[in-house]
This record gives structure tokens, sequence and C-alpha cells, in this order.
């Protein structure tokens, strides 16, 4: 963990509440994907913790909702705004165990620590699969980015405006042969992918969280292998030992 | 050069700054941070007889200046405690530690006290009366001069180690409880513990916490806490840890003046990991800025 003075870059709308924020600073605390960050935000008490789409050297790329009014007063926010940022949270995904050809499945807002997953996985010389589910073809982004690495990408949205009409779970049926899965998403569609997938995975958790770092407590949840901070033992944890 | 230095109990404490219970875990996660043996010392996650998972999630509510926890007294029980967590604690901590105790019966207070009693490590035991997120818990036993008493006697006759019991401001007279503690052989006070409080959801007009109600804390209920730590400070004639909200260098002076001789940090570590740390190399400059050489000489400066 690291707590670093960051400067916006830009921060633009990829849909009518879903934000892309590129910002300038010190990401060398940051070790794998699916890892997060916690952003202080003047004027609120708690940080708020997003997850990392992707990093280089000196910029941390953010996909963000507009939920609330912390998310909101970022959504405003221009270059060259500085934010205090706390970075290098949580395990993120080990792609050690993925085999060749991995499902990686995002479900909303739980797209975004899929794409540095997919470009880690990609440089690793394995070939990744990438599921997105939205609700409508509005709600859609960085299909093309991912498009781009050279992923095969699936889309499916409830409304069957683009892709697949239904659930990522739909996708998932139709594909044979993956060797492992990793996911983030809502809860309900993490545990409808825990009973449908017929490989091990690695599943992104959202709690809400005091610290982001461990010491609270706050964001606790209790596991096969023990109880496990959401924040600093997760947020990924594998699916044999989640108890739903 | 100004004097930081504060005593509790026949302990020196380098500077009056200590972490409270709950908000630094057993302290690894900031000694990744930092040095953590700048600190004046630091009270370890509160402790009971058994493992306790603790309530359902979520646990944490945003509020204005402050947060809502009802984390529930997640500990893995005092055997564990000593077994693990205090071996650790001591390769990245080498001062005395004050080890906070919750219990559901008195008896479950001086089991879990006298275990700890006898652990070198340990400094001062730190006696919750007070945590608002266990139902028939301690803050039951902190809300009533008597029970308060039980504790303090039954804490104290398994002991060697200076009691300080912290209490609950959730109530209508702190004084007396503090008192009665007094009497019982309390050898300090430690206060406060969080204020009962609550939000509401207007998406899905329900609780935020999934236990309905917590402990509030931050920056918003200082002025409660200085207001109570001034009056039992004028009550007793045992040392008082202040604490409640504080968050800068000027807070712990603050504090002090309303006479507390040690200061406790809480909901800011878990926004600014490095408070602590920011406290102690930021007070000999507020000390000068304030024109207090010693720290000993401002405690309870404000009755004066």
């Amino acid at each position: 963990m690291k707590q670093s003075i960051f400067t916006i870059q830009s921060n633009e709308k990829l849909t009518e509440s879903v934000c892309k924020m590129v910002l300038a600073g010190d990401t060398s605390a940051i070790t794998a994907a699916g890892q997060f960050v916690n952003i202080q935000l003047k004027g609120f008490f708690l940080r708020r913790p997003i997850s990392v789409c992707d990093y280089d050297e000196n910029t941390l790329t953010i996909l963000y909702k507009v939920v609330g009014k912390g998310t909101e007063a970022m959504s405003q926010m221009k270059a060259p705004h500085k934010l205090d940022i706390l970075t290098g949270l949580g395990n993120g995904y080990d792609t050690s165990v993925s085999g060749g050809k991995p499902l990686l499945i995002g479900g909303g807002v739980g797209v975004p620590p899929m794409y540095r997953l997919a470009k880690n996985l990609i440089a690793e010389g394995k070939h990744p699969i990438v599921i997105l589910g939205f609700n409508t073809k509005d709600e859609i982004f960085y299909a093309e980015e991912f498009e781009k690495l050279g992923a095969e990408v699936h889309i499916a949205t409830a409304d069957g405006s683009v892709g697949v009409k239904g659930f990522v779970t739909d996708v998932v049926k139709t594909i044979p042969d993956y060797t492992y899965f990793y996911t983030c998403g809502p809860e309900p569609m993490l545990k409808a992918l825990s009973d449908v997938t017929t490989t091990s995975g690695q599943l992104s958790f959202e709690e809400r969280m005091g610290c982001g770092f461990g010491a609270c407590m706050g964001c606790s949840c209790q596991t096969k292998y023990g109880n496990k901070r959401i924040c600093k033992d997760g947020p990924v944890l594998v699916k044999e030992e989640i108890i739903w | 050069m100004v004097n930081t230095k504060v005593t509790l109990s026949g302990i020196t404490l380098d500077n009056p700054v200590i972490p409270a219970s709950g908000t630094f875990g057993y302290g690894y996660e900031f000694a990744e941070l930092y040095d953590i043996n700048i600190l004046g010392s630091f009270s370890f996650k509160g402790t009971t007889k058994e493992p306790r998972f603790g309530n359902p999630t979520p646990r944490i509510a945003e509020c204005p200046n402050g947060m809502i926890n009802s984390v529930g007294l997640q500990n893995p029980g005092v055997e564990k405690v000593i077994s693990e967590e205090l071996p650790k604690l001591a390769k990245c901590f080498h001062k005395p530690v004050i080890a906070n105790v919750s219990g559901f019966s008195i008896e479950e207070y001086a089991y879990t006290c006298a275990l700890l009693d006898k652990e070198p490590q340990v400094g001062i035991l730190e006696v919750n009366v007070s945590c608002p997120n266990v139902h028939h818990g301690g803050m039951s036993f902190g809300t009533d001069p008597a029970a308060a008493a039980a504790v303090t006697k039954a804490v104290k006759a398994v002991t060697t180690k200076p009691v300080y019991i912290k209490l609950t401001p959730n109530v209508t007279d702190i004084v007396s409880i503090a008192k009665a503690c007094e009497e019982a052989g309390a050898d300090g006070i430690a206060l406060i513990n969080t204020m009962m409080g609550m939000r509401i959801d207007l998406k899905t007009k329900k609780p935020v916490i999934a236990n309905k109600m917590g402990g509030f804390s931050g920056s918003a209920i200082f002025p409660v806490a200085v207001r109570m730590v001034y009056q039992v400070a004028e009550a007793v004639n045992i040392p008082v840890i202040g604490m409640g909200g504080v968050s800068s260098a000027e807070d712990v002076i603050e504090m002090m003046l309303a006479g507390a001789t040690a200061v406790e940090i809480g909901a800011a570590n878990l926004v600014n990991p490095f408070i602590c740390k920011e406290i102690i190399e930021d007070l000999p400059r507020v000390m000068e800025k304030y024109n207090i050489k010693d720290l000993n000489d401002i405690i309870g400066g404000a009755r004066k």
C-alpha cells in the first residue's frame, strides 16, 4: 500500500452513468489486476474504493459508476485536479492458475478489472475469452478496448439489444472448453456463475468498507478457509472457499 | 525543546498519541507504512473470551465528518490473540501495549483480563464496558454505575497491571459511572467510545447498517468527547485517556486541556493511515505555537 497524490489527466463519460478517469502518479504499489485504489474526496469522510482498470509506470486508469454523492463529485472533476489516493489495495487475481483458455466475465461496473487482467493473460501467451454483461445497448462500455487487445469478446444484454439476449451465464453455457474463470460483478451474477461454471475460478466481491486496508474489520466475510477481510484478504476469493 | 512525555499509572509514554482499539488492528497494516514505535502506545483490537465473527455486513455507513460502524467485536478470541497475534505484534512494536477487553458477563471479563495480564507486552488493560454493537454486551455494563463497578472489581481482583475502564457516552450521567469505577479500584478511565447512530438509505428505504444501528465516530463527535472528558477528569482523581474524533495535534492539546493525560486516535486512522505519525511530528510545532513547553503542564488546564 502506498499513499500518494495523483493528478487528473482526463475525466470523461463513457455512458450515462459510467466515467473514465486517467490519473498521473506513483503506481508502484499496484502489483496485480483486480486490485483497487481508495480515493479521498473533499467533503466526504470515507475514501471511495474503485477497482483498477489499467495502469502503467506513471498513470492509473479507473472506470467508475456514479452511484452516490461521492462518485457524482468525482464525475465533475477536471484536469489537473489533484487527489489523495491509497494504491495497491487488495489481493487481485492470480493468473498462474488460468490455463490456456480462461473466461473473463464482467458484469456492468465489474467490467473494468477484467481489462488489465485480459492484458496480463495475453502477455502471458494465453487466450482469454471475455464475456461482458450489460442491461442494454446504451450501457455498454469498453467492448472495443477488449477487442483491440486481441481477446475474443462476447456480449450479453438483458434486453437483447446487443449480442446474446440474457445473462453472462447464458454465454458461459455455450463455451465448452474453457480452462478457468475470473469474474467481477453484482453478487447474484457471481453466485449464478459459481453454479454454472465447470472449472475453478476467482470471483471479486464488493462490500462497504471503512479503511480499505485491513484495519477496521468493516468488510469481513466468512469463508470455508476462515474469516476474511474483503479489502485485504480479498476482494478476490476462489470459488471453492465461498459460502453463499 | 518541548517535552511530550506523559505518564499513565507509572508507564511513561514518549508522547500521548495512542491509536484506539478497533482502528489499528494489531498494528501490522500500519507497520508496513511507518515505524509504529514512534507511537506513545496503541490499543489493540477488542478481545473477548471466545472467537467472534461479529455482525452481518454492511457494517459501515458514512456520515458528515464521521462514520458509523457495527463490526461487533470481531476477534479470534483471547487464546489465539495470545498465541498468534501478540508474538507477531511483538516483532513490530516494542513498547508496552494496551490490551482492550470486552465481555458478555463479569466472569468473561475477568477470565480474559487474567490471561492478558500475564503477557509481558501488555502495559495497561483497557476494559471496554461500552461497545454499542453487541446485544447484551459491554454497553449494558457501562450504562449502570453498579454494573461498571462490579466489572472493575472483578478485573482488579485477577490482575496486577493498571486497569482503565473505557466508558460509553450513551448515558445520562457519565460522571457517576466514572466515579463508581474509581471507587471500585480502577486505575484510570478511557472515554469516549462511539455514540449510537443510524443512517437510512433513501433508495432502499432501509437502514444502511445490517444491524440497523451502530457506533458513530469521527471528527463530528469531538466536541461531545471534549465535554465528557472535562466532566470526568474534574470528578475523578485517576488519569483519563481522552478520545473521540481526535484528528490533529491541536485536537490532542485541546483534549489534554480538558483533562486527558493521553489521547487516543480512532476513526481518523481509517481515512489517513499516517494520521498518528503526522500528529506526533506536528505536536512540537503546535506546542511551540501555543507556548507549551511540557504537555504535563496543560493536563486539565481548562479547569484551572
